[in-house]
């Protein structure tokens, strides 16, 4: 019989999720709840300075004050932010100087994720910085790294031995107050990476943290951030995969960006969070606020490829202050069963002669619902700015929603401004036409899906396009062969 | 007093003046309740993002017509389209004129809401269709509480209109700030056909606000034409919320040429309910000043094999703000909906400002569904060129922005309008060019 999209739609219902195990781990827990003793708490587990805690009670006050985003087009159960455990740390933790000393269980666990470290220090130019639960368990390549001036570390490292670093810039691209889950983030996070490039270095490897929810019942909050000094460039990539879970796991993090004059980051991400079985019951709330900063000449790109996740709440955003900087965001969101998927991009033109280019590719199948949301800003003094943006949806079944809602905002006469968005399925002519050249079925929606999703995977960094389209097969797998 | 508060406390006073029967009696009570409740936007609702109406509602408007204001012909001659013979329904500060209106009962009714509501020959039509449609959203429903007053047009079965209908409104300052409300309703039955041009004109340099709502109903494979042309001064402002609810293989189009006022707000809703409907929306809006116009428009697809059409043209100059808010809905049962939106604009000054939001909410798999929306200058070769073949250079640049414009023109089907519009242009452009070249 032939293939058609029904069984296609038959077979994406009964996937189940591959990578649902749990790694069982000894956990230092705290108590659930959230109050000034607890973000003192952490503070003091971290062994952070006083600033450091005054700056979370900052947050911590004027999170108090916020209320919930209503506005996304997500529905969803709120979390009690009451009945999370703020802090989780995996309970044996020395530092590792090779991988053999690393707990095997958790070898395991890379190991069933396709990306053990073995096979990670194999791969030329890749240096990991794994966040297991929130704390940083293994460092590799560091030394390399050090030679060059590099810091690549985990936050909480970096507050220890880079205090002016951190000082001068956590909070500079994304307030505490900037929103309910910023603030939330910058007075709980429990750790996350931190990495400096020095002036005029090229980094000469692609730097990339593997963070994942393991513990039960705890929410994630990691804090991210990258700054490339003047005329440096860094590729910083991030990937993510998380156990089974029923109950939600909130997962609200927050990352700056920051690129200095002629510098120039390309983040790229795969997130393949748990999406909640077939009947929608389950899966990570993915709040992220995602925000870069670029000065004169500069330029950031972000790339990420969304696969998993009950919920996404995430817009990747270049504020492009400097003059003749470029902001790039290129966009997979695929969506299956229940998922929900608001994410977008803003760009902020600031400075003169800016450029800013958005492709946003969105899939959806089952029951799913998948919004693009984006802001275009072009400020009065942005004098020639240039933005291309394109939105394209493909749906897959009639119970599924693709929906697109851009926001265009010009206050300059010499800005240039083009929007395109389309919606649409896999044509049967183009079925057909496959067909007809013995390809079947199957094969035929694969190498659409890809063509379709191609302007994006090409930008991922070569290591990282395999991790995706394989994510693109698990979360649409018997579309794509 | 506060308008809100204004209106509120005078609804038992207008109540009182008019005798209407229990069902609209009824509505409009539900309404004014709804009004008190939701009251007027503001900024703080998605819709109203980008327009504020605080600067309009602070005036003191006088909210009840007077008496019949009169007006000679000659004064106003120019705001008609008088080469061309149509029906008129003239308004003047709210009331209706009958000596400059033209109002027929054969075969077709082109008469008066007030009438309509009135008398119970027209029963049946009012309980069948008369807010039906209207969203009870505060403004419409504040339009609904103090509806009285407007155009009431009936087109039965198989019947062609067979001269276009004009229906303009005036205000004269009599008043020194005047809100008005006009109420229309048209209903184009089976096969019919007709042709509508709205215009809203004030006199005076007194602040005027209209806060119109139009309810057009268009049965199976009939054919509305609508044009609105917005031309007022600088001190009226308008909120026109429109509602055009379409039966199987009709095709309806709307045509907005927003060329002045102060803060003009289009809310231009169609609902499709059949097959093989054809929804156009169309729109050219060119301003200066401080004058600000906000599109709002949805198309709700609920049927199979139905196309929608948009397509906005805007140029801005000055302190003007364009704002156009565009949303495409497409239910599941909707399948092999073609929809299509495009907003393109160009701005011609440092200080305008362009806000556009085309949206697309689409649960069917099996369409075609685009948007785009482009904001741009005028091409500086093809200035050039003009210029360097002795063309000057506001007329180049005017015949620019016609041709960038000329496509929603080229879609206006009665061709005396065509050439008004055409006359408009120009003028807006400060150019001497005819245009219908």
């Amino acid at each position: 019989m032939a293939y058609t999209e029904d069984d296609l739609k038959k077979e994406l219902e009964t996937k189940e999720y591959e990578y649902g195990f749990y790694t069982d781990i000894e956990s230092d827990t705290f108590p659930v709840g959230l109050n000034e003793d607890i973000v003192r708490a952490i503070s003091k587990k971290k062994e952070e300075p006083e600033w450091m805690t005054e700056w979370r009670l900052q947050a911590f006050h004027a999170w108090k004050e916020m209320e919930e985003p209503e506005w996304a087009n997500v529905n969803y159960k709120k979390p009690d932010f009451q009945d999370i455990s703020y802090y989780s740390a995996p309970n044996k933790k020395p530092k590792y100087n090779s991988i053999d000393e690393v707990d095997p269980e958790l070898l395991e666990t890379f190991e069933k994720l396709g990306i053990s470290l073995e096979e990670q220090k194999k791969l030329a130019g890749v240096a990991v910085d794994i966040v297991m639960d929130s704390v940083s368990v293994a460092t590799t390549f560091k030394e390399t790294l050090a030679e060059k001036g590099i810091i690549f570390c985990s936050i909480s490292e970096a507050i220890q031995e880079h205090p002016e670093l951190i000082k001068k810039y956590i909070g500079s691209v994304v307030p505490q107050k900037d929103n309910f889950y910023a603030a939330l983030n910058s007075a709980v996070f429990s750790d996350g990476s931190f990495c400096y490039i020095p002036k005029g270095v090229r980094c000469p490897m692609e730097l990339s943290t593997y963070f994942r929810i393991n513990q039960a019942g705890t929410g994630q909050f990691e804090r991210t951030l990258v700054i490339a000094d003047q005329g440096s460039y860094v590729s910083y990539l991030e990937g993510c995969t998380a156990p089974s879970r029923d109950e939600n796991q909130l997962h609200a993090a927050v990352v700056e960006l920051i690129a200095l004059d002629d510098a120039e980051i390309k983040y790229s991400t795969v997130q393949n969070w748990y999406p909640g079985n077939a009947e929608g019951h389950g899966g990570v709330y993915n709040f992220v606020t995602k925000r870069g900063l670029c000065e004169t000449n500069a330029k950031i790109s972000w790339t990420q490829v969304e696969t998993g996740s009950a919920i996404t709440w995430k817009y990747p955003s270049c504020v492009l202050k400097g003059d003749h900087s470029v902001g790039e965001f290129y966009s997979i969101a695929v969506t299956n069963n229940f998922q929900q998927a608001d994410t977008g991009t803003k760009m902020i033109h600031l400075g003169k002669n800016t450029k800013s280019t958005i492709i946003s590719k969105g899939i959806s199948a089952g029951k799913s619902q998948n919004s693009y949301r984006g802001l275009v800003q072009i400020n009065s003094r942005a004098t020639n700015a240039r933005n291309f943006s394109q939105c394209d949806s493909l749906l897959m079944g009639n119970e599924c929603g693709a929906h697109t809602f851009p926001y265009i905002e010009a206050k300059n006469k010499t800005a240039q401004i083009e929007h395109e968005a389309t919606t649409s399925k896999i044509g049967e002519d183009q079925i057909f036409y496959c067909n007809q050249r013995g390809i079947d079925t199957e094969k035929a929606i694969a190498l659409i899906v890809n063509g379709f999703s191609k302007e994006v995977l090409n930008k991922l960094p070569m290591e990282f396009a395999v991790e995706a389209q394989k994510l693109l097969e698990i979360s649409l797998e018997g579309s794509v062969g | 007093m506060d308008l809100k508060e204004k209106l509120v406390s005078s609804f038992l006073a207008f109540e009182n003046t008019i005798n209407v029967d229990d069902t609209v009696h009824d509505i409009r009570s539900q309404a004014i309740k709804t009004f008190e409740e939701k009251g007027f936007p503001t900024k703080k609702e998605e819709a109203w993002k980008y327009t504020s109406l605080n600067t309009v509602l602070k005036h003191d408007y006088s909210i009840f017509p007077k008496e019949e204001n009169a007006i000679e012909f000659k004064d106003i001659k120019k705001y008609f389209l008088h080469d061309l013979d149509t029906y008129k329904i003239v308004f003047i500060d709210g009331k209706y004129s009958s000596h400059l209106s033209e109002t027929t009962h054969e075969k077709i009714d082109v008469c008066l809401m007030s009438s309509a509501l009135t008398y119970d020959k027209y029963r049946a039509v009012i309980d069948n269709y008369f807010n039906k449609i209207a969203r009870q959203d505060g403004l419409t429903s504040l339009n609904t509480a103090f509806s009285k007053e407007g155009a009431y047009i009936y087109i039965p079965k198989n019947k062609l209109a067979d001269k276009p209908i004009q229906i303009i409104h005036f205000s004269t300052g009599n008043e020194a700030a005047q809100m008005l409300q006009p109420r229309n309703l048209i209903v184009v039955e089976e096969n019919s056909h007709v042709q509508i041009i709205e215009r809203h004109q004030s006199l005076t340099d007194n602040p005027v606000l209209t806060n119109s709502v139009t309810e057009i109903f268009v049965d199976k494979r009939a054919i509305v034409d609508y044009y609105k042309i917005q031309n007022d001064n600088q001190n009226a402002s308008l909120i026109d919320n429109t509602y055009i609810e379409q039966q199987a293989q009709s095709v309806a189009s709307v045509h907005t040429f927003a060329f002045g006022g102060n803060i003009t707000r289009n809310n231009l809703n169609f609902y499709q309910k059949g097959e093989g409907i054809d929804s156009i929306l169309n729109g050219v809006t060119i301003l200066e000043e401080k004058q600000h116009v906000d599109h709002n428009t949805l198309v709700h697809h609920t049927e199979p094999n139905c196309e929608s059409h948009q397509d906005y043209k805007g140029i801005f100059d000055e302190k003007s703000t364009g704002v156009f808010n565009g949303k495409i809905i497409v239910n599941k049962e909707a399948q092999k909906t073609n929809a299509f939106q495009s907003n393109n604009n160009i701005l011609l000054s440092d200080k305008a400002t362009i806000n556009s939001k085309p949206q697309l909410e689409i649960f069917a798999d099996d369409v075609k569904c685009s948007h785009g929306c482009t904001i741009g200058q005028l091409d500086d070769n093809a200035l050039f060129y003009m210029r360097s073949r002795g063309i000057g250079e506001k007329e180049a640049k005017a015949l620019l922005m016609y041709a960038f414009a000329n496509n929603v023109l080229e879609s206006v089907k009665i061709p005396q309008l065509k050439n008004r519009i055409n006359a408009l242009i120009a003028k807006k452009l400060g150019v001497d060019i005819g245009f219908d070249l």
